[in-house]
C-alpha cells in the first residue's frame, strides 16, 4: 500500500515541479503574512519584530470600539455594501434575461460590447469622471442645473448622503455589463429543449422568461450572492478612498479605508500597525462567518452551494 | 393557365408572425437596450468630446454632447507633460512583465491541479482556495514585504498577487474540460508530463490563456492601490498614480502647463488636461477587449469551485 503510493507520487515527479513556484509564491506572500496576523494581539514594536513584541490580548481591539467614530465606520461599511447589493445584485440578472431575448446576433453583441466598456476603466479614472461631471461649476451636472434653474447647485461631493448614492450607482454603471457575463453564460446552457416544448404547450415569450430562463439561472445567482455575502465587510475600499474627502468623511469612512490610514500613516497619523491589523482581522473574521452562514443556508433551502 | 398565374408566388422567407403579447415584450425589450446604451455610453462621449474642446469651452461647462469649438490643445498639453510618458513607460513595463509572471504561475498551478490522480491534490487544492476566504491584511503583507526587502522596488508590484486564485481555478476547470482520453492516450505513448504540457495542453488553452492574460493585463494597467502603499520612489510610479496625482488630488504642475498670457484660461485648460488624460490613459486597453470577447463566458467561474 505504502509502496504503491510512492511509487504513484515518483510517476508524478514532473507534475510536482509545476507546483513548486505556485507554493513558494503561496507561502511567501500569503501564509507568511497570516501569521503575522498575529500582531493583532501584540504591541507591535519594529525592534521586537512580529515573533518578540509583547502579548497584549485583546486591547487593541478594544481601542478600535473606544474611538469615538467606530460605531460609525461599521454603520457606513454596511450601509454602502447593503445598498450596493440590494441594488446592484438584480440588475445584471434583469439585464442577462432581457439581452438573451434579442434574436439579431450582431445587435446582442454590440449591445454586450458597449455595456462591457465600462468595466475595463481605471478606479482612477472612473472617479476621475465622476468629479468631472460632478463639478458644480465646470461639469456637466453644474451645466445642466445652471441651465435649468439659473443657479449653480452645492458640490455633490461634498454632501455625505449623496455619496452613497454617487458611489453605489456609479459602481452599477461600470459594473452591470461585465456582472451578466456569468448569467449570460448560464442561460446560454440551457437546453432547447425546455423552450421547444414551452413553445408547443402555448407559453409566451415572457412566461418562458419566466418559467423557462430565470430557474436556470437560479443556481448561479445563488452561488454570486453567496461570494457577494462573503465581502461584505469589504467594500470596494480603492473607490471610497479616492471619492472620500473632509465634507463626505460622515457616510465615506469604512473599515478598509480606516485600517489602511490607521497602518500606513497616510494623512497626518502615526502608523499603529498591531490596531490597524487587528481591525482588518475583525473584519475578515466576520466575513468569514457570513459566507459560511449564507453558505449553510443556501445549502440546506437549495442545494446550491459553494462548496 | 390563366389560372395558374392568379397564384402568387409565395415569398421566399415567410416569417410567422410572433402573436401580440410576444411582440410587446420585444419592443419593451429593445426600448429597455436603447436607454441602457445610451446610459452606458454618455458619460463616455461627454468626456470623449470635452477632450476635443478649447480650454474655453470647457472651462466655462459649455460642452454637452458634442466638442465645442474644437480643438486638440488637451492633446498637445498631453504630450508634453512629461510624468504621463514615465507612468506610462513604468505602466508598460509592469503589464507585460507582471502578466507574464501571471499567467505562467497560474498555468503551472492549474495544470498541477488538474491531474485528478495526483497524491496530496486535495490538500494542494485547499492551500490556494483558503486564501480567498482569509488573508494576511494590509499590515502584515506590507511587513512581510519589507522584511523580504521589495517594497520600493519594481518588485512589490509584481509579485504579489503573482496568482489570482479565482483565475486559478477556472483555468483548472478549462484543462479539467479537455477529454480525459487525449493525457491517456499521451501517456500510452510515453510522453512526459512536461511533454504533454507543452505539445498538447498549451495549444489547445489558447482560448483561456487569452482571457486571463486580458484579465492580469488589464488589473496590472489599472491597479494603483498597491503602487500607493508599497512605492515611494517617484520615477517607478505607474500611470494611475500620475493620473490620481491630477484627476483627484487636483495637482497639476503649473510650470508645466502655463502660458504667461494664458494665466487666465488655467482654470479650463486643468480641466481638459483632466479630459485629454482620460482618453489616452484608457483607449489602449478599451481597444484590446473586443478582440477576445467571445471568450469571456470562459472566464467564468460558476460551479467550479467544488470538484
Amino acid at each position: 500500500m505504502n509502496k504503491k503510493l510512492l511509487r504513484r507520487i515518483g510517476n508524478h515527479w514532473q507534475v510536482y515541479c509545476f507546483l513548486i513556484l505556485p507554493l513558494i509564491y503561496l507561502i511567501l506572500f500569503c501564509y507568511v503574512p497570516m501569521t503575522g496576523v498575529q500582531i493583532a494581539f501584540r504591541k507591535f514594536t519594529i525592534r521586537d519584530g512580529i515573533w518578540g513584541s509583547k502579548w497584549v490580548g485583546l486591547t487593541n481591539l478594544f481601542k478600535f470600539f473606544d474611538t469615538y467614530n467606530s460605531l460609525t465606520i461599521i454603520k457606513n461599511t454596511l450601509t454602502i455594501s447593503l445598498y450596493n447589493i440590494i441594488a446592484g445584485f438584480p440588475i445584471p440578472i434583469l439585464f442577462a434575461l432581457l439581452l438573451n431575448c434579442v434574436r439579431n446576433e450582431r445587435y446582442k453583441k454590440t449591445i454586450q460590447t458597449i455595456t462591457y466598456m465600462p468595466h475595463f476603466i481605471s478606479t482612477v479614472v472612473i472617479v476621475g469622471m465622476i468629479l468631472q461631471i460632478a463639478n458644480p461649476r465646470v461639469g456637466l451636472y453644474g451645466t445642466l442645473t445652471h441651465a435649468l434653474t439659473g443657479s449653480y447647485p452645492n458640490d455633490p461631493l461634498g454632501n455625505p448622503t449623496v455619496f452613497v448614492h454617487l458611489y453605489v450607482w456609479s459602481g452599477i454603471w461600470q459594473q452591470f455589463g461585465w456582472g451578466s457575463i456569468v448569467y449570460l453564460a448560464a442561460l446560454s446552457s440551457v437546453d432547447p429543449q425546455l423552450h421547444e416544448a414551452a413553445i408547443i404547450d402555448g407559453a409566451s415569450r415572457w412566461q418562458r422568461i419566466l418559467h423557462v430562463d430565470f430557474p436556470c439561472i437560479l443556481p448561479t445567482a445563488t452561488i454570486m450572492l453567496i461570494m457577494r455575502a462573503g465581502n461584505v465587510m469589504s467594500v470596494g475600499y480603492e473607490k471610497i478612498y479616492l471619492m472620500q474627502n473632509n465634507l463626505n468623511l460622515a457616510t465615506s469612512e469604512v473599515i478598509s479605508t480606516y485600517v489602511y490610514k490607521i497602518g500606513l500613516g497616510a494623512g497626518s497619523s502615526v502608523p499603529n500597525y498591531s490596531l490597524s491589523t487587528a481591525i482588518g482581522l475583525f473584519n475578515s473574521i466576520i466575513n468569514l462567518i457570513l459566507i459560511c452562514t449564507v453558505n449553510a443556508i443556501t445549502r440546506k433551502l437549495s442545494e446550491t452551494s459553494l462548496w | 393557365m390563366t389560372r395558374f398565374a392568379e397564384i402568387r408566388p409565395t415569398p421566399k422567407k415567410r416569417k410567422i408572425q410572433d402573436p401580440a403579447g410576444d411582440r410587446l415584450l420585444y419592443a419593451f425589450i429593445h426600448v429597455v437596450m436603447i436607454l441602457l446604451l445610451i446610459v452606458t455610453t454618455y458619460p463616455l462621449i461627454y468626456v470623449l468630446s470635452a477632450s476635443f474642446s478649447s480650454p474655453r469651452a470647457v472651462g466655462n461647462g459649455q460642452v454637452v454632447l458634442w466638442p465645442v469649438e474644437f480643438s486638440l490643445r488637451g492633446y498637445q498639453e498631453v504630450f508634453e507633460y512629461q510624468v504621463v510618458w514615465l507612468g506610462y513607460k513604468n505602466t508598460i513595463f509592469y503589464t507585460l512583465v507582471g502578466t507574464v509572471i501571471n499567467v505562467v504561475m497560474t498555468m503551472m498551478a492549474a495544470f498541477a491541479l488538474s491531474k485528478k490522480t495526483l497524491p496530496g491534490r486535495g490538500m494542494f487544492t485547499f492551500l490556494f482556495t483558503f486564501t480567498m476566504l482569509f488573508s494576511g491584511g494590509l499590515v502584515p503583507t506590507y511587513l512581510q514585504l519589507r522584511s523580504l526587502g521589495i517594497v520600493n522596488t519594481r518588485w512589490s508590484l509584481l509579485l504579489p498577487g503573482a496568482i489570482s486564485v479565482y483565475n486559478m481555478v477556472v483555468t483548472r476547470t478549462f484543462i479539467q474540460n479537455i477529454p480525459g482520453e487525449l493525457s491517456e492516450a499521451a501517456e500510452i505513448d510515453g510522453c512526459s508530463h512536461f511533454k504533454y504540457f507543452f505539445l498538447i495542453l498549451l495549444p489547445l488553452s489558447k482560448a483561456i490563456l487569452a482571457v486571463i492574460s486580458l484579465y492580469y493585463a488589464v488589473g496590472h494597467w489599472n491597479s494603483y492601490f498597491n503602487a500607493l502603499i508599497y512605492i515611494s520612489d517617484r520615477n517607478l510610479y505607474p500611470l494611475q498614480i500620475f493620473l490620481r496625482d491630477v484627476l483627484v488630488l487636483n495637482s497639476v504642475d503649473p510650470s508645466s502647463i502655463l502660458d504667461p498670457e494664458e494665466a487666465q484660461a488655467l482654470e479650463g485648460m486643468r480641466d481638459l488636461l483632466k479630459f485629454s488624460m482620460i482618453v489616452v490613459s484608457t483607449v489602449p486597453i478599451l481597444c484590446i477587449y473586443p478582440a477576445i470577447q467571445k471568450y469571456f463566458a470562459k472566464g467564468v467561474m460558476v460551479g467550479s469551485l467544488k470538484g
